[in-house]
């Protein structure tokens, strides 16, 4: 961990990847790259689904899911809802279930540093990476102070790369654009302005927003001309 | 005193909250006649309010609200995409390493300085966070604003002529920058990033290295 190590490569070969297993053997190889003990990558949606993978031992897994460490975990509930990253010095280990949790958490394996970075995804997902490591604090903070931007590049790199898949796994949420979705994207697509398509369905530039925001929210898009890339590409808009 | 709060956190301090809410009605309808949805209660909120952001508040002496801003990551739902895209051409800002602003907004009654003590928190956040950007829209009386205060955005963007310009811009991180705003708005260094650490812990020494 002396020498920063080049971590420009690893966006690529996220990109490179179609499986979540090739995903977790870039993430895994920057993680031995970078000397750390342990890289973890874990997403919720919506409806409670998770999906991911770690480097901590199936034991710790196991343990972690038996006894409902999520409930209490300080890193899950000082991440969840929230954008900025955290080193887990930051957070809040008193209380005898946190410490018990904790003692436990050491006892499988994992490290005493921490830095999470929560990922917030386009239509309200929430994930998580976080990499760990057993080291004195100085060091780690000089870590963080030197890696913290590839890291959080990294991670959005991987959690878009994530997403992608998992619309993959479950096309059948994919959910259909209701009529007035569907006529203002169309009229958007042909180049009218705001003003316009309001003007021509007869609705407020108001409520031609409320449309428009529903409809990225569906197609999962990060803004309405990525929606309308996506409505065009899957069908969905014919112009 | 600046306060960093999520959404989820703001019943904690209702008073200061409210009185954001409200000073964005004042603002925003009253004053500039925006096309904004102010509550029977007299408060403004948008669907971004929802999405729960980070907001920063300066709070008075007494407890009031002196001003505040509103801060979305641009890999989410953001205004400078979703309402002004056409700004900047329909070209999407969106980094991990660029923090969204808006709603920028000061109290009638807000004391000297505080248009500055908020922008240093943009300062603050991008030191704090590794953050390349802080990214923004604003109408043309603001920009002599931003060079009072001693931070001026590069434009990427403007629609518009005279007073009813509005541009999206980005403001680079530079601690030079940040020094000079808090030097003209009369707060330490030292002061503002204890703000910042009460909000979030120990993370002001997370900048990354220059020299790697």
């Amino acid at each position: 961990m002396g020498t920063k190590f080049d971590l420009s490569q690893v966006p690529e070969d996220l990109e490179n990847t179609s499986t979540l297993d090739e995903l977790a053997d870039v993430a895994v190889r920057m993680r031995d790259d970078l000397g750390l003990d342990h890289i973890t990558y874990h997403w919720v949606d919506g409806a409670g689904d998770q999906y991911g993978f770690t480097t901590y031992s199936d034991a710790w897994d196991e343990q972690y899911r038996e006894r409902n460490y999520h409930r209490i975990d300080p890193v899950i509930l000082g991440c969840f809802q929230r954008f900025h990253p955290v080193d887990w010095k930051q957070l809040d280990w008193s209380g005898k279930s946190v410490r018990a949790f904790l003692r436990d958490a050491r006892e499988h394996g994992v490290g005493n540093q921490g830095y999470s970075i929560p990922l917030r995804g386009p239509i309200g997902q929430f994930a998580l990476l976080t990499i760990n490591h057993t080291c004195e604090d100085d060091h780690w903070q000089r870590f963080i102070a030197t890696y913290s931007r590839d890291l959080i590049v990294i991670a959005h790199y991987l959690n878009r790369k994530a997403l992608e898949f998992a619309r993959e796994r479950q096309p059948e949420i994919q959910r259909a654009l209701s009529p007035r979705e569907i006529d203002a994207m169309t009229l958007l697509a042909l180049g009218h302005s705001r003003a316009q398509v309001a003007h021509t369905l007869s609705i407020s530039e108001h409520t031609l927003r409320a449309y428009i925001e529903s409809a990225r929210a569906k197609l999962g898009a990060q803004n309405t001309t990525h929606a309308i890339a996506t409505a065009l590409s899957r069908g969905l808009i014919v112009v | 005193m600046l306060r960093y709060l999520y959404a989820d956190e703001l019943h904690r301090f209702p008073a200061l909250a409210e009185g954001m809410f409200r000073d964005r009605a004042d603002q925003f309808k009253t004053r500039l006649g925006w096309d904004v949805a102010v509550d029977v209660n007299g408060e403004e909120r948008d669907q971004y309010d929802t999405m729960n952001p980070l907001y920063v508040i300066w709070e008075e002496q007494d407890g009031s609200h002196g001003g505040s801003m509103r801060v979305m990551p641009t890999t989410g739902p953001v205004m400078v995409n979703e309402v002004f895209g056409h700004l900047n051409s329909g070209l999407p800002i969106c980094s991990p390493l660029i923090w969204e602003v808006t709603r920028f907004c000061l109290s009638r009654t807000a004391s000297p300085h505080t248009a500055g003590a908020i922008m240093l928190s943009g300062g603050e956040m991008m030191e704090g966070f590794g953050l390349s950007h802080i990214a923004g829209v604003f109408d043309a009386r603001m920009i002599r604003i931003y060079r009072l205060i001693g931070s001026s955005p590069i434009v990427l963007g403007s629609q518009g002529k005279g007073r009813d310009q509005i541009s999206v811009g980005l403001w680079p991180y530079s601690p030079d920058d940040c020094d000079r705003v808090a030097k003209r708005a009369g707060i330490p260094r030292d002061l503002s990033r204890l703000w910042f650490k009460t909000a979030f812990g120990n993370v002001a020494q997370h900048r990354f290295a220059l020299s790697a």
